[in-house]
């Protein structure tokens, strides 16, 4: 048998499964059933009322949409789909920055995946759920110590989400204090997540940006300059999407405080400062953190996710209700806060997603505290030898701080590249593919020309960061050598180059099959 | 069959291989001192990738270097449908680009000299600038030859169909060569709307130009009071301020809003004083893209006078995350010929880049 050549670490050989599969509702062919139930009985059907039962608003007067086909078409449909994906079984992720991509252990999905959890129900009673709430408890514990905070909530169930709950107790609060018409505006800094200011736009406050200065750092001229009484609160990341820590955040955080404002901060990836810093000792009021992302549960699409929000005691009592309580016997449900008049009531229903809290339970208890302290610093290790190594090619730089170290990510541009070949990061995105690599394209908001944003947290062996470097130093030569390669790569993917001019339209966007047949057909 | 119009200035980029920083009035100069031509090089390379599509299109050219020469050099099916003089000049791009003005692309090599010139034709078809001149500030340009023939080949094949008004803007050369920037705008083309392509491409928001203009207009007109006066200063910005307020404006000039009604259009620095007097009065401004110029390029008629008595509390300034992402974190520039003056419009200020959405700029002198 000959042997696979691996001399070379850049993985030449890869094809991704290619074929258009369309989207389930186009398969749908009238009359076609995944399984014939066959007619009830006689007897049955005179002992029971059916869907008559129902009140006459609840009954349906059509049918559901739904698509109508067979089971193994079904099944082949899905199977192939997951064939075309780049997910994180297949592919080395450090290219999604910002997201923290690590690897989710296989043991914790199949403890979530336990009868004993799966079979339970949100409705229950809470006598016959003392096991997953106990893990709550203590999860809620965990994330305490590792922020600081007082008390956390598992309820909102993304990090945008997250964020729309801290929007929700800041305007909480100043509701309670009668100035939540006078407090209505948010500071929060351009290389924050666009999240840290849709969300508390969505809940009606005025967001004013802040540009970085000269280093990176949120400009703190600006920031005195935007403090007044309108001001609600300092929402922000540290360090931001670029790296760059910001040294300076007591600051902020204390001038805010004297202004009267609260502070929130955006712990979604908090992945290098696990066991270094915590939010309540720079003096943040909230903090909210992605299970899905610096705890392992699995991110994004292979979610569910929570956005876990921890507060100062102060701020505890308008958390979503209702919160997790332990009398020295029992765990209960207490919703004094949901009768509280300025509090949140809810986030979303239920008390989070219970199988995501049990996973990262399992994984704050699989590391330890020093376990923890241990990701942070390999986090921050695996990205400072990715940035040297990067930082030698002609092609790449950082903007800011020249030199200096970055935490657990790195917003990089390749705009010398560009430059001297007409080939951007958009065309190095589509190239990376080819090898079998995922390269993120989302760097909103986009101040860096042509940037990379690299985050390879701390799982990747140091064999996966070298594939991954050399792959980009493969690409970037290929750039000058060949620039016309990437006028239609990727080659060996699902598609091709596609036209993404509309994507910048709302007006052409459909969100649902529904929006797409009203819209299109 | 879709027509394409090519207009090629064939001394665009003369001078700034020579140090001369434009080619306007300087072009036998520059040649004296050795400049090689090269807008024809760079209009080939981007009209080879249309090679793919020729026998689909009809390429309508002006005689000679201006575009005829080489579009027959390159084979293309041809149609000279302006003859130029035996010298090239100004008049020539002038008159292609208004014989061509039903093409369904214009395709121009050139800088933004040349871009000054299309726009002076007064022509509405939608454009792209092969990048070929000293000069390009104006977003009408693609990043490069290859980018804006990519882009011609994808919106000839009906891809990329939406368009944008995107700015022509130029620095006068004469100051410029004494090493001070004076930028201004000359008025707008309509682009295809793809942001992979252009000058001034990847924008800090995810929707697009137009939407960002839209939502800043709807955040402005909510907060204009009632029997106030409000002068409403150029640019695109601010256009579609007006447009949303069912008014139309002066593209280039200041016009005077008061309660949903236009009360003057295009005023002058007197007619401005003059109004001054009758009541409150806010101004409302866009930075010129490129250096970022609130005022003191294109709008003279707001004079340190004006500004003093309007003061720094009563000036409205709206701009889009793209063009503030281009000063990538310089001050916006105010140049009102009075020193007293720019030292108290400077400092920070909150412009507006959205619905309810703001975003603090150093105001500041060159």
């Amino acid at each position: 048998m000959k042997k696979i050549d691996r001399s070379s670490k850049v993985r030449t050989g890869f094809h991704q499964a290619k074929w258009d599969e369309p989207v389930i509702f186009e398969l749908t062919r009238p009359g076609e059933r995944g399984i014939l139930v066959g007619k009830a009985g006689q007897k049955v059907v005179s002992s029971v009322q059916g869907t008559k039962a129902l009140p006459a608003f609840l009954q349906r007067k059509t049918a559901p949409a739904l698509p109508e086909i067979s089971q193994p078409r079904v099944l082949r449909h899905y199977a192939r789909l997951a064939q075309e994906t780049l997910g994180a079984d297949v592919n080395i992720e450090i290219g999604q920055g910002t997201c923290t991509v690590k690897y989710s252990p296989k043991v914790n999905d199949q403890l979530a995946n336990l009868p004993q959890l799966r079979e339970l129900h949100p409705l229950q009673d809470e006598s016959t759920c003392q096991g997953i709430m106990e893990i709550m408890y203590q999860t809620n514990q965990y994330m305490c110590e590792i922020s600081g905070m007082d008390r956390f909530s598992f309820q909102p169930s993304g990090g945008s989400q997250g964020v729309l709950a801290m929007a929700s107790l800041v305007y909480s609060h100043f509701k309670a204090l009668g100035e939540e018409q006078q407090r209505n505006e948010i500071i929060t800094t351009i290389y924050s997540h666009p999240s840290d200011a849709a969300a508390p736009h969505v809940k009606g406050f005025k967001i004013i940006y802040l540009h970085p200065d000269k280093d990176g750092y949120p400009d703190y001229e600006a920031f005195k300059a935007a403090v007044g009484e309108h001001t609600a609160a300092f929402f922000v990341a540290n360090p931001e999407d670029t790296g760059v820590y910001n040294k300076n955040v007591l600051k902020f955080t204390q001038l805010m405080h004297e202004k009267g404002g609260l502070c929130a901060y955006d712990q979604a990836n908090a992945n290098g400062l696990l066991g270094v810093t915590r939010a309540r000792d720079a003096g943040f009021d909230m903090c909210f953190f992605n299970l899905h992302k610096t705890f392992s549960t699995p991110h994004g699409c292979g979610g569910p996710a929570c956005g876990a929000i921890g507060c100062a005691q102060f701020l505890e009592k308008f958390l979503p209700a209702p919160l997790l309580q332990f009398d020295g016997e029992k765990y209960y449900y207490d919703y004094e806060t949901a009768s509280n008049a300025d509090g949140i009531g809810k986030i979303r229903q239920f008390n989070g997603v219970a199988p995501v809290i049990l996973k990262a339970y399992a994984w704050i208890r699989s590391m330890g505290p020093d376990g923890l302290y241990q990701v942070a610093k390999t986090a921050v290790l695996n990205n400072n030898y990715l940035f040297k190594k990067l930082m030698e090619l002609h092609c790449v730089d950082a903007p800011y701080i020249p030199g200096k170290q970055r935490i657990e990510q790195c917003r990089y541009t390749i705009e010398t590249l560009f430059k001297e070949t007409g080939v951007g990061t958009a065309d190095i995105q589509r190239r990376m593919m080819d090898f079998g690599l995922h390269y993120w394209t989302s760097h909103h908001p986009y101040y860096v020309p042509e940037p990379i944003t690299l985050e390879p947290t701390e799982t990747p062996s140091k064999e996966d960061i070298d594939e991954y470097i050399e792959t980009l130093k493969y690409i970037f030569d290929e750039a000058y050598q060949n620039p016309g390669l990437f006028q239609n790569a990727p080659y060996r993917s699902v598609c091709h180059r596609l036209d993404e001019s509309n994507m910048d339209d709302p007006a052409q966007w459909a969100v649902t099959w529904r929006c797409y047949l009203k819209k299109f057909r | 069959m879709k027509t394409v119009g090519l207009i090629v200035n064939p001394i665009a980029g003369l001078g700034g291989s020579v140090g001369l920083k434009g080619t306007d009035g300087v072009a036998e100069e520059a040649i004296r001192r050795g400049a090689e031509p090269r807008a024809a090089a760079r209009t080939a390379v981007a009209l080879k990738r249309l090679l793919p599509i020729k026998d689909e299109l009809r390429l309508l050219c002006p005689s000679g270097e201006m575009g005829e020469r080489l579009a027959r050099e390159l084979g293309f099916d041809i149609e000279v449908v302006y003859v130029c003089g035996d010298k090239t000049s100004q008049r020539d791009t002038l008159g292609a680009a208004r014989a061509m003005a039903g093409a369904d692309l214009l395709l121009f090599a050139g800088g933004d000299g040349t871009a000054r010139d299309i726009v002076s034709a007064g022509i509405s078809c939608t454009v792209i600038g092969i990048p070929a001149g000293v000069k390009i500030h104006s977003p009408v340009y693609a990043t490069r030859p290859e980018r804006a023939g990519e882009l011609a080949l994808r919106f000839l094949q009906g891809g990329c169909c939406h368009t944008r008004e995107a700015e022509v803007v130029d620095i006068d050369e004469a100051s410029y060569r004494d090493g001070r920037v004076c930028t201004s705008l000359y008025g707008y083309l309509k682009v295809p709307d793809d942001r992979d392509f252009l000058q001034h491409g990847k924008a800090p928001s995810p929707v697009g130009e137009r939407a960002e203009q839209e939502s800043i207009a709807a955040e402005m007109m909510g907060r204009m009071r009632e029997d106030v006066y409000y002068l409403i200063g150029p640019g695109s910005t601010t256009r579609t301020l007006m447009d949303r307020l069912g008014l139309t404006n002066t593209l280039l000039g200041v016009d005077l809003v008061c309660t949903r009604t236009l009360v003057q259009a295009d005023l002058s620095e007197r007619d401005i004083l003059r109004r001054l007097e009758e009541r409150e009065t806010h101004l409302v401004l866009t930075p010129t893209g490129g250096q970022g110029y609130l005022l003191g390029r294109g709008n003279q008629q707001l004079s340190a006078q004006v500004l003093g008595k309007i003061g720094k509390e009563r000036l409205h300034i709206l701009a889009t995350r793209e063009k503030l992402f281009y000063l990538e974190g310089r001050p916006l520039l105010v140049d009102t010929g009075d020193a007293e003056t720019d030292r108290m419009l400077s400092g920070y200020a909150r412009v507006i880049v959205g619905f309810m959405e703001e975003q603090m700029c150093r105001i500041g002198g060159e």
